[in-house]
């Protein structure tokens, strides 16, 4: 019986710690700053090719994995410079942008790297409980996604960067006025944004099949997430996943992954229909 | 627009006029027509299909042509895109007059293609081992077919490791037909399929679907997933100490996941294929030197692309055989069932009936240092199936795909 308690838990713990690493990134570019980031998956893809490059150059996984959310978060910055930035009275410009980019960088991946590169393997570890046994990897993926929450909310709650940036991403004008450097705390918080994609990469990258499209797996999730999740990223992103991993986890455990698929975009319909503002209005007005 | 239109007229008249003069040289070469992925979720696939087709254009204009004529190859990229393939196939066959059309990956490009190609009179060859069942007279069919993949591959693994199977398939036609092939044969062997899963292409994470595995206590694994994200299941499984036996029609040949992947992923794999890079022939070591010469950075010369260097010089024999390029003649080449070639694993011929090809298959399995052994050389086997269903091309064109539950209507 507790075996399948845990089950239960553990594939929770799998899709929410899915859905909130892909997620993490895009709620503070597109959540936040309001730019539509096509590129997304793209950010994702060179976090997990940089791990594994630089693990076959023979640097442990661990430090591999935080270099590679680095590269992903400086060339976040350097994106945000040469093209983000002229688009962001303009966002549903930044999408076709973005959508370039993001073409861009996925065909020259294909050239340079080539269709496919060897896995890099999930570190050791396995446990049983009951007749299962579980990677304990997932479970370290869970942590990251719990301290990803965690990093977040003290950055943009309890830093004066924080307060910072929510001012200049409410009212940029008004910011400025009081003497931000409002065009400084953009391109941080892209380079923030850009680099927890990254690290979603680097953390996914000894678990799956590396392909220059590989992004792609990820950007449907990321993007619902965020959606449900609304506005306020602090408030929304969190329970948005935990809802959709609740969802998802029940129809995949009963009745297999593509009614796992359907039934959690249904649930997003639906959740856009009654609540177009996401679930962090409701939330939000509960707090007032 | 009018002058445009006067442009477009210039045009067509100075295409025409050139390509009269053309006939007039009778040296104008043949056109291939070639459509494969090398770009998309699917690229690393696809890629050594068009490396395997430049292989055997290049061998081929070396060698003095087909029948004195050179030929000139003309691949287009639909990404893995069903509407690409046939927007691209219309423009090959109606636009490029292409000679003949190579390619397609997955059974729904085929299926999305063979109609386009059915209303035309150009021959189409589709290189891939596959889910079978295809009674077409314009298609010729190069791959492995379940007669050829499962009917040996399942029962040895029924004998070796047990009666219950577990499977997980990609959830489109080659996924869906390939799991009824499993089920039959299953049915037949007195097994039981302790449970099926269907995966949407793309889906690239497994948690549930491997405590499903475990809490279905199968013998083994048939893994018939597909696409690079599905192949994330291996590295999934291995690192949750899944453990189990796995068979598969696609698996190492194809994918050479024994080589994207880092061992012990792929361990205890077994698949059935007519070509694997390590067959230790001197043909197949001849075949793949001139193919690593010419691609020095291929990971592995898979058995799609194999099969599509086969089709070029199947092309040519049968042009040659039948002096013509019309598919019509070709077939009555095919209909003598004289229409062989030497091909690397051995002697090659196309099936009258039904227009698929003979293959020598072997059972090979993958170790925990993913090394390949063979364990079973079943010989050549025909494709026999939809002969014995009664699909015969040499008297009627069914156009149609047969399932083990779609059979043709006894007439």
């Amino acid at each position: 019986m507790s075996a399948e308690v845990f089950s239960l838990f553990y594939q929770f713990a799998d899709v929410f710690a899915f859905l909130i690493l892909s997620a993490a990134g895009l709620a503070i570019v597109f959540g936040m700053m309001g730019v539509i980031n096509m590129a997304h998956g793209e950010f994702i893809m060179c976090g997990a090719y940089v791990t594994v490059g630089l693990v076959n150059l023979g640097v442990p996984l661990a430090i591999s994995q935080i270099l590679a959310a680095l590269t992903a978060g400086l060339i976040g910055v350097l994106v945000e410079f040469l093209v983000v930035r002229r688009f962001y009275k303009r966002p549903l410009d930044s999408l076709l942008a973005t959508w370039g980019l993001s073409l861009i960088v996925t065909q020259s991946m294909l050239l340079i790297v080539g269709s496919a590169v060897r896995g890099i393997g999930t570190p050791e570890g396995s446990f049983a409980i009951g007749g299962y046994t579980f990677s304990t990897y997932r479970l370290v993926l869970f942590g990251c996604a719990v301290a990803v929450l965690v990093a977040l909310y003290i950055i943009f709650m309890k830093t004066r960067f924080g307060v910072i940036a929510r001012a200049t991403m409410q009212n940029a004008a008004m910011a400025k006025a009081l003497g931000a450097r409002t065009g400084r705390i953009y391109a941080i918080s892209f380079g923030i944004g850009a680099g927890l994609a990254g690290l979603c990469g680097a953390l996914y990258a000894p678990t799956m099949t590396l392909i220059p499209t590989m992004g792609a797996t990820f950007v449907v999730e990321s993007f619902v997430t965020v959606v449900i999740g609304g506005a306020n990223v602090l408030l929304g992103t969190a329970p948005a996943a935990v809802f959709l991993a609740m969802i998802r986890m029940a129809l995949n455990a009963s009745y297999g992954q593509i009614i796992g698929q359907i039934g959690m975009l249904v649930a997003v319909i639906l959740i856009v229909r009654v609540l177009p503002e996401g679930l962090s209005s409701v939330l939000a007005r509960r707090g007032r | 627009m009018n002058s445009r239109r006067k442009i477009r007229l210039a045009l067509l008249g100075a295409l025409l006029g050139t390509s009269a003069l053309g006939v007039a040289k009778a040296a104008e070469p043949l056109k291939i027509g070639l459509l494969e992925d090398v770009s998309g979720d699917l690229a690393f696939m696809g890629m050594p299909k068009l490396h395997g087709s430049q292989l055997a254009v290049e061998e081929i204009n070396k060698s003095g042509g087909i029948m004195g004529r050179q030929i000139e190859l003309i691949h287009l990229d639909p990404q893995g895109d069903n509407a690409r393939y046939q927007e691209f196939g219309r423009r090959l066959l109606n636009r490029d007059k292409v000679d003949v059309l190579i390619g397609g990956i997955t059974s729904a490009s085929r299926e999305a293609l063979r109609p386009i190609v059915d209303r035309t009179s150009t021959p189409y060859f589709y290189t891939n081992q596959y889910e079978g069942g295809v009674c077409d007279a314009s298609m010729i069919s190069m791959g492995a077919v379940p007669e050829q993949q499962f009917s040996t591959l399942i029962p040895w693994m029924v004998e070796k490791f047990g009666k219950k199977v577990y499977v997980i398939a990609a959830d489109y036609n080659f996924g869906q037909i390939s799991a009824e092939w499993n089920r039959k044969i299953m049915k037949d062997l007195g097994g039981e399929v302790v449970g099926e899963e269907f995966i949407p292409l793309g889906v690239s994470q497994f948690a549930q679907t491997i405590q499903n595995i475990q809490k279905a206590k199968p013998d083994w694994l048939l893994t018939i997933n597909v696409g690079a994200a599905q192949d994330s299941f291996f590295e999934q499984a291995a690192a949750a100490n899944l453990n189990l036996p796995m068979g598969s029609s696609i698996k190492v040949m194809l994918g050479f996941e024994h080589k994207r992947f880092k061992p012990p992923a792929l361990n205890n794999m077994h698949a059935t294929a007519n070509w694997f890079e390590e067959i230790d022939t001197p043909e197949a070591n001849d075949f793949k030197k001139r193919w690593h010469a010419k691609f020095p950075d291929e990971l592995y010369i898979n058995d799609m692309g194999y099969n599509a260097y086969n089709a070029l010089y199947m092309y040519k024999a049968l042009v040659e055989k039948a002096k013509s390029t019309k598919l019509e003649d070709m077939r009555k080449v095919i209909a003598t069932g004289d229409a062989c070639i030497d091909a690397p694993e051995g002697k090659v011929c196309v099936d009258p009936k039904s227009q698929h090809t003979s293959h020598r298959m072997r059972l090979i399995s993958v170790g925990p240092k993913h090394e390949v052994t063979v364990e079973k050389d079943y010989g050549v086997i025909q494709p026999y199936w939809l002969g014995q269903i009664g699909c015969d091309l040499t008297k009627k064109n069914d156009k149609d795909q047969y399932t083990p539950s779609h059979l043709p209507n006894k007439s």
